[in-house]
């Protein structure tokens, strides 16, 4: 075998943090969890942190990242008292139970874990190890696989705040709940977070997650999620990535389901220094369905890497995928789709979709949509296509006398449209219809204001027509 | 009607290897196993000169430091490289003039195989060169082809007497430590064919080669050239068959393609090695390296493949397209049953301007086997306004099997179009129950609807070739194919 153990400054210092102190990180474990920890560091003792030997790393090279002294979080935290004067965000007409988490800690005014009446918990992933050890431990490293990968292996190690949700069995939470991750520090920081979200029987949530960056100092987060759909549960995620440059976002998201359950992931990324997006779907149950959307809009020197990697475990499953990107500039977009369909799973309708519109020639674009099926009576298709925009759309266009820019615009528009009508909050998708038009006129960027919370009059968009030469 | 489709499978699972026989001819052999003294020996008995030894110890102290590659959804069973015996050549009494000198019992095995080299040749103005067990035993049409400039012969034969073309040619689209197949062909190649057409000249016939592995426990290492020199078109036709036995036996083989400009190279194999037995027990080991390069501007090389035996097939025929305006194909029907693994597909690299290329996969798995399509498509920085089309198809018999697809796609302009598309399905119970209800019965359907399936890829071939290739259809899948 390989000696995988690859020696980074950042795996050292991992490694070296998490010898002095993982007291303080177990402070609040039981058992199983401190056990889970340990053997999650062994793990990463042996595997190292992921390079580009490994198929699934291939495209995306983080030797800068590893190779950049971050400041560590681990015990340490300092309060932050008028939460206020960091979120104000609000979607306009969008009626949110709002979550804030600033540099990978859950922040809140009032109690850190909320249970409502109807026995829905939200709130600190650290409080809830307190609080609610044994619900915790129950899911804790089941769905996320440390054997797999380092930055799992170190997250499941040391991570130690989050957030977290439990809706109980046949309760609808009906306003969305958003959670909004700012990063913001002086100094380069690494965050490790840790989230999970546990939904009964026939329970029914939407989570918008987004990711924020305030300034400009490099930062690496290291992010995994947990996600349980218990039997007939039904989830719609949104998932918001607009951070800096300078930004890494390693995501991974593991959703569990079981059967008859609904899942809609909707990614949008719309700015980033290197996205690394890990979308792990199992269904474990007859039935189940889940829609897989992304969207990325990439240019100057940004990275984005999407991999989706669904398990087709057991028969009548349906699973949908569909990416789309525009990159610009020297951006460079990857997309690793895998399908697995296991030898029992028939029935299986399995779909894979990546379109990428590349308008510089320095833009690069890697896509590797992989099917591997072991049952017979299945439809599983997948497609993968990377040009530029149609030129004869375009000569249409042009010959009713809408500028050149003008017609790049709404041809970009309309390619990434399709990834957002799919999302299902008619003010969420105002919002981000309006967010991606204003990305692709590169006025979007990442300031001082929250996302959400673009407080710009909204510009109308006009066609420059020439009326003289109509 | 599951039954029915049941026993049908069952039939196609069980249907037997009808090439299987061993002729029984002395061979002369190399010692077993594998050292600089083997290579040493190969390339002695060869009589070769002092730049092609060098060339193979070269490819052996790399292959030596190399691993053998483990990326591929394949099972490969451990290969003792020190166990097989890396030449063997059929006796020769004298140098062969005419038919009447070669050996009766190897005539006697081309008849078996359906190939008469005497009554065919004129025929199906076919050109065949008959490898069997590495030496190539009659070269026919030679001195027609000669007439034209053109050079058809065997690699030993090329390597005595054209010593330069090879020099200039050999190793340079497949280097010797491309891959560690590539590093072991390079290491111990026995022989091969060369076919060399000359600017301007369009090969009046279409080229043939069988090969056959013959003598026991004999890995068999081809190597084939093939340079298409400007404005020259060639048509190239490879064939396999071989006895059946029950230890596993490796072939590594290499084809090279150069295409100069405006020259075409039509490159088709059919290739039916032993598979093993239904319990997946024997059968060839098929590890081969094939690419071509599109040197000059308007060049095209097309591969066209059906391939329906071998235990294990490892194989990605490759195009480099460099020149400007070069195109490259490939066509691809890969049938696995009983246990077979095939882990297959196409390379296309673009590094010129206004490149195109085309991959048409059809894979058919069934039984207990595997089937892998992957591929890569490639368009560089330079290959301005380029275009791929890839599609990739596959079809499941029976629940017991698996069909897969890797594609890569790399795209680094923006003026170039890629497009992959691929599905995978069952043979659908709409179509069969169409079929049927118009009284074609179930298992004439199936033949009917696969055939279907393959025909995209099928008519690819010469026609010359098309008739076995269907042939070797029917035999994979017998008892559904009518």
């Amino acid at each position: 075998m390989k000696n995988n153990l690859n020696s980074f400054p950042l795996s050292d210092k991992f490694i070296h943090d998490f010898g002095v102190y993982q007291a303080d990180i177990k402070r609040y474990d039981n058992e199983k969890i401190a056990l889970c920890r340990d053997q999650a560091f062994e793990h990463f003792l042996k595997i190292g942190l992921p390079t580009r030997n490994l198929e699934d790393w291939k495209n995306t090279d983080l030797s800068e990242v590893y190779n950049e002294s971050y400041n560590h979080f681990y015990h340490e935290f300092e309060k932050v008292e008028d939460i206020d004067k960091v979120f104000q965000c609000n979607v306009p007409h969008l009626n949110t139970i709002m979550l804030a988490m600033l540099n990978g800690r859950y922040v809140s005014k009032d109690e850190q874990l909320k249970v409502l009446p109807n026995g829905v918990i939200y709130g600190s992933f650290e409080a809830a190890l307190q609080q609610y050890p044994d619900l915790v431990a129950k899911h804790y490293a089941k769905y996320a696989d440390y054997t797999k990968n380092g930055f799992t292996a170190i997250n499941t190690a040391m991570a130690q705040d989050g957030f977290f949700i439990y809706v109980p069995d046949g309760i609808e939470v009906k306003k969305p709940v958003q959670i909004v991750n700012v990063i913001h520090h002086e100094h380069n920081i690494c965050i490790q977070t840790r989230n999970l979200i546990v939904l009964g029987k026939n329970a029914k949530l939407t989570l918008i997650h987004c990711d924020d960056s305030y300034n400009h100092q490099k930062s690496l987060s290291n992010t995994i999620s947990e996600i349980v759909l218990g039997e007939n549960a039904s989830l719609d995620h949104y998932k918001m990535q607009n951070v800096n440059n300078d930004s890494t976002l390693i995501n991974f998201a593991y959703f569990h389901m079981d059967a008859n359950a609904r899942l809609c992931s909707n990614g949008l990324s719309l700015n980033g220094g290197i996205l690394k997006n890990n979308n792990y779907v199992k269904m474990n149950g007859e039935g189940s369905e889940c829609n897989i959307y992304g969207l990325y809009l990439m240019d100057r020197k940004q990275h984005i890497d999407n991999l989706v990697y669904v398990e087709h475990l057991k028969p009548h499953c349906t699973s949908n995928e569909l990416f789309k990107g525009i990159i610009d500039d020297s951006a460079s977009a990857v997309f690793n789709g895998h399908v697995i369909v296991s030898k029992d799973a028939q029935k299986t309708n399995a779909f894979q979709s990546n379109k990428n519109i590349l308008l510089t020639d320095k833009a690069k674009v890697n896509t590797k949509p992989f099917l591997e099926i072991y049952a017979d009576d299945v439809k599983c298709s997948h497609g993968a296509t990377v040009g530029q925009l149609d030129t004869e759309a375009m000569f249409y266009i042009r010959s009713r006398g809408i500028s050149e820019h003008n017609a790049q615009m709404l041809l970009m528009y309309a390619f990434a449209d399709e990834v957002i009508q799919k999302i299902s909050i008619e003010a969420l998708k105002h919002r981000l219809e309006d967010m991606v038009k204003k990305r692709l006129r590169g006025e979007l960027s990442v300031c001082e204001q929250c996302v959400l919370h673009c407080s710009n009059p909204e510009k109308e968009y006009s066609f420059e027509i020439d009326l003289t030469k109509i | 009607m599951t039954n029915e489709k049941n026993h049908i499978l069952k039939e196609v699972t069980n249907s037997e290897y009808k090439w299987g026989f061993i002729t029984d001819i002395e061979a002369d052999e190399a010692p077993r196993g594998l050292s600089e003294d083997t290579v040493r020996f190969i390339s002695a008995k060869k009589n070769e000169p002092e730049f092609l030894l060098e060339f193979r110890l070269k490819a052996f102290r790399k292959w030596k430091e190399m691993e053998q590659p483990q990326w591929a959804h394949l099972k490969i069973p451990t290969i003792d490289y020190q166990d097989i015996i890396y030449y063997s050549a059929p006796k020769k009494n004298k140098e062969l003039s005419s038919l009447d000198e070669v050996d009766p019992v190897l005539l006697e095995t081309f008849k078996k195989l359906g190939i008469s080299l005497d009554e065919q040749k004129k025929l199906s103005g076919v050109a065949v060169d008959a490898v069997i067990d590495s030496v190539s035993v009659k070269t026919t049409f030679t001195e027609t082809l000669s007439k034209q400039g053109i050079i058809f012969c065997s690699f030993s034969d090329a390597v005595q007497h054209h010593p330069d073309l090879i020099k200039q040619y050999m190793g340079s689209v497949v280097p010797y430590g491309d891959n560690y197949f590539a590093a072991l062909n390079s290491a111990v190649f026995s022989d091969g064919s060369f076919c060399y057409i000359p600017k301007g000249v369009k090969c009046p016939v279409e080229l043939s080669t069988y090969f056959r592995i013959n003598a026991a426990n004999t890995g068999q290492f081809e190597r084939t050239l093939i340079i298409a020199d400007e404005g020259a078109y060639v048509s190239y036709m490879e064939g396999c068959t071989a006895p059946q036995r029950d230890e596993n036996q490796l072939h590594a083989a290499i084809v090279e393609i150069v295409a100069m400009k405006d020259a075409e190279v039509k490159y088709s194999t059919v290739q039916n090695w032993y598979p093993g037995d239904k319990n997946g027990l024997g059968g060839i080991f098929n590890f081969v390296t094939k690419r071509g390069i599109c040197k000059g501007s308007n060049s095209k090389i097309s591969w066209t493949q059906v391939e329906t035996g071998s235990a294990i097939t490892w194989k990605y025929p490759s195009c480099i397209l460099l020149g400007d305006n070069s195109v490259g194909e490939f066509y691809s029907v890969a049938i696995t049953n009983n246990h077979q693994q095939a882990d297959t597909g196409s390379k296309m690299i673009h590094l010129g301007k206004n490149t195109k290329s085309t991959i048409i996969s059809k894979g058919i798995s069934a039984g207990f086997s595997n089937n892998s399509y992957r591929g890569l498509v490639k368009i560089a920085k330079n290959a301005v306004n380029s275009r791929n089309y890839s599609q990739c198809d596959s079809l499941l018999m029976g629940d017991k099997c698996g069909a897969h697809t890797w594609p890569y796609i790399k795209a680094e302009n923006s003026s170039s179009i890629i497009e992959h598309e691929a599905t995978t399905s069952k043979i659908s119970e709409d179509q069969l129950f169409y079929c049927q209800q118009r009284g074609i019965s179930t298992e004439s359907a199936i033949g009917l609807i696969v055939n279907g399936y393959a025909k995209e890829v099928l008519n690819k071939l010469p026609m010359e070739f098309a008739v076995e290739a269907q042939k070797l259809l029917s035999i994979s899948l017998e008892g559904s194919v009518g």
